[in-house]
């Protein structure tokens, strides 16, 4: 117990330390940044809960972001907007116009649902088919985004999103988001989770139903993950159905697998680091741009170096930076007197 | 009468396309039971070596073979830098790595190249149309199915008749065991790479011939019906994976032609929700493989 406080302790000041800088700077580049990466770690944070105890690839979980996203949008545009960002809108939404902050919360919801409707015959899966049953999950999670046009206004960018989040929300959620991983990881039903990630059959033998385990990991997993991709809807104020594929369920993977998908030590660490990073390279791009290197715009750059990266971790240390033990528990060892395990 | 023959031409073309990707997936699935996300990627490199050398004044069919033979060498470098090092390790990262090495090829062609299409050259033959039993077809339909028989029957016989690929069937059979016999493991999937990189390549240029460009996401597609098939016709079985291939085309034409307009563009929505409920009936798939073995 003292060695996961500790944890939340050090993560959790991590995180707050990373806000009040941020801050205290006062560069509006910065509160961006900051943003950001307070979105991303709930991203990160909820794929962790399913990816991390479960042991299963998952690709689903940008899909439900842009659940989380959309479902938001629906319900918090203004009336007034709602008949020119989305002309056909079914006429039972067209009145509703909750606070952002309810909105968010009940887009979670909305995501968990779904969640809990799709996925429950599909944790049955293990090893390669649950891995490309996820990736045809999110296949199909898009296809319906870019086409139900009159919830979503199609594969055109849907605007009129009213900007609601900030750093300081973005950070409580982050840090609720740390807590409940923590939380889960160290229940009956994460540690029993994590016993079937690491010997599936002996823990089937010893009665764990291992379905239903992973059911509870992927709704908890995708409560936060709508819940950060509403967060993000409200950041950015407009987005289209291309902003939940691949490209960034490559950037959220290649957080918690950096930093190691099985703790969460790992997938803030990740976050943070891919985060810097990135940030980074993108900046270096905009400056080649501007120099005019070449005759085109430089892009994709970030993508070759965190691939690189991705790969490099991988081969060197494949249970990422922080494979097994969480940052508290490390450090008990080290400095504290030899604890009980508990 | 012509409307039974403009079908079945359609089907057995789109058929022999998908039943070429299906193949090249399964062949590196079978022996290692992983799953390599960057297949698409040896499509793009293929179109890109085409790209590339176009301005040389080579006979197509050289330029043909440049863009291939680049997709085999691909194929193997996917092998070596993607699955050799973490093969042992883990499944997941695995699963990762060849992931990053698709994202890593997309975006070298991104910032090398052009996030536009780029123009491939294609002989005159894939323009032109054919009048068959009053069905008017595009010539390229035509040398796909041509293609397509060729290189299964080839394909058949390397698997059936030569060392190489029965030392291959062995080891999709019981890695271990065939090991254990001396078939030399390394060189048995790099070989499966480059049989896959080759297929790519080949039904890369009929791909790319429908639409005569290439753009850094032309993988995708390919790698999604590759993974359709594949699953309907039994993850492992290399029979499954052809079977598979012209049921998908089958599906997909006979949709094209009933599906209303409105629900036609949701049609890979239904296609993968069919593959998640395939899945689900049969794990294993619909055509049972051989029997499982050990993964090193």
């Amino acid at each position: 117990m003292k060695r996961n406080l500790l944890t939340f302790f050090i993560l959790g000041g991590l995180i707050l330390l990373a806000v009040v800088a941020s801050q205290v700077v006062g560069i509006r580049l910065y509160d961006r940044v900051a943003t950001n990466l307070c979105i991303s770690l709930t991203l990160v944070l909820g794929l962790q809960v399913f990816m991390g105890n479960s042991g299963i690839l998952s690709f689903a979980h940008i899909g439900f972001m842009g659940i989380g996203a959309y479902a938001s949008a629906l319900l918090t545009i203004p009336t007034m907007m709602k008949g020119m960002a989305l002309p056909d809108l079914y006429p039972f939404l067209k009145d509703v116009q909750l606070s952002p902050y309810i909105a968010i919360a009940v887009s979670g919801l909305v995501a968990a649902l779904v969640a809990a409707i799709v996925s429950y015959p599909l944790m049955r899966l293990s090893d390669a088919a649950a891995v490309i049953t996820s990736f045809a999950l999110l296949v199909v999670l898009h296809t319906v985004m870019t086409h139900w046009s009159a919830l979503t206004n199609g594969p055109r960018t849907l605007f009129g999103v009213p900007k609601a989040t900030d750093v300081k929300l973005a950070a409580l959620v982050a840090l609720l988001a740390l807590v409940t991983a923590l939380a889960f990881k160290e229940s009956r039903t994460g540690k029993l989770l994590r016993a079937s990630r690491d010997d599936e059959r002996a823990a089937a033998a010893v009665g764990a139903r291992i379905p239903q385990l992973r059911w509870r990991a992927f709704i908890l997993a995708a409560l936060f993950t709508g819940i950060g991709g509403a967060l993000w809807g409200h950041f950015i104020t407009s987005f289209s159905p291309r902003a939940f594929y691949l490209k960034e369920t490559f950037l959220i993977l290649s957080m918690l697998v950096i930093g190691g998908a099985n703790t969460v030590t790992g997938a803030v660490i990740g976050t943070f680091i891919v985060t810097a990073a990135y940030e980074s390279l993108r900046g270096i791009e905009g400056l080649l741009n501007e120099a005019k290197v070449s005759s085109q715009p430089v892009i994709g750059l970030t993508e070759i170096v965190l691939a690189l990266a991705m790969m490099a971790i991988l081969v060197l240390r494949p249970g990422g930076l922080f494979p097994t033990r969480e940052i508290g528990a490390l450090l008990a060892r080290r400095f504290g007197r030899p604890e009980k395990s508990g | 009468m012509t409307f039974a023959i403009q079908f079945l031409i359609n089907v057995l073309s789109l058929g022999g396309a998908y039943a070429l990707m299906a193949l090249g997936l399964v062949i590196v699935y079978g022996i290692l039971r992983l799953v390599n996300f960057a297949y698409g990627e040896l499509i793009m490199v293929t179109g890109y070596t085409l790209f590339l050398i176009s301005g040389s004044a080579l006979p197509w069919f050289v330029m043909a073979a440049a863009a291939v033979a680049m997709a085999v060498v691909t194929g193997i470098a996917t092998d070596y830098i993607a699955f050799r090092p973490v093969r042992a390790k883990s499944v997941t990262a695995v699963l990762i790595t060849s992931f990053a090495f698709s994202t890593l090829l997309q975006n070298a062609a991104l910032l090398f190249i052009s996030p536009r299409p780029r123009v491939i050259p294609l002989p005159e033959i894939f323009s032109r149309t054919v009048e068959i039993g009053g069905a008017i077809t595009p010539m390229r339909n035509l040398l796909t199915i041509a293609a397509a028989v060729i290189l299964l029957a080839l394909f058949a016989f390397l698997m059936r008749r030569t060392v190489l690929g029965i030392a291959m069937r062995a080891a999709a059979t019981n890695f271990t065991m065939a090991r254990m016999l001396g078939v030399p493991a390394n060189l048995i999937i790099s070989s499966a790479f480059a049989i896959s990189g080759f297929i790519a390549g080949v039904v890369g240029l009929l791909w790319m011939g429908r639409i005569g460009t290439v753009v850094p996401g032309i993988g995708l597609e390919p790698l999604l019906v590759a993974f359709i098939a594949t699953i309907i016709g039994g993850m492992r079985s290399l029979t499954g994976a052809v079977i598979g291939g012209f049921v998908l085309a089958f599906i997909d034409t006979s949709l094209n032609y009933t599906l209303p307009q409105e629900l036609l563009k949701f049609r890979d929505a239904f296609t993968f929700s069919l593959v998640i409920l395939i899945l689900l009936w049969r794990p294993e798939g619909l055509m049972r493989g051989p029997a499982t073995g050990q993964r090193t």
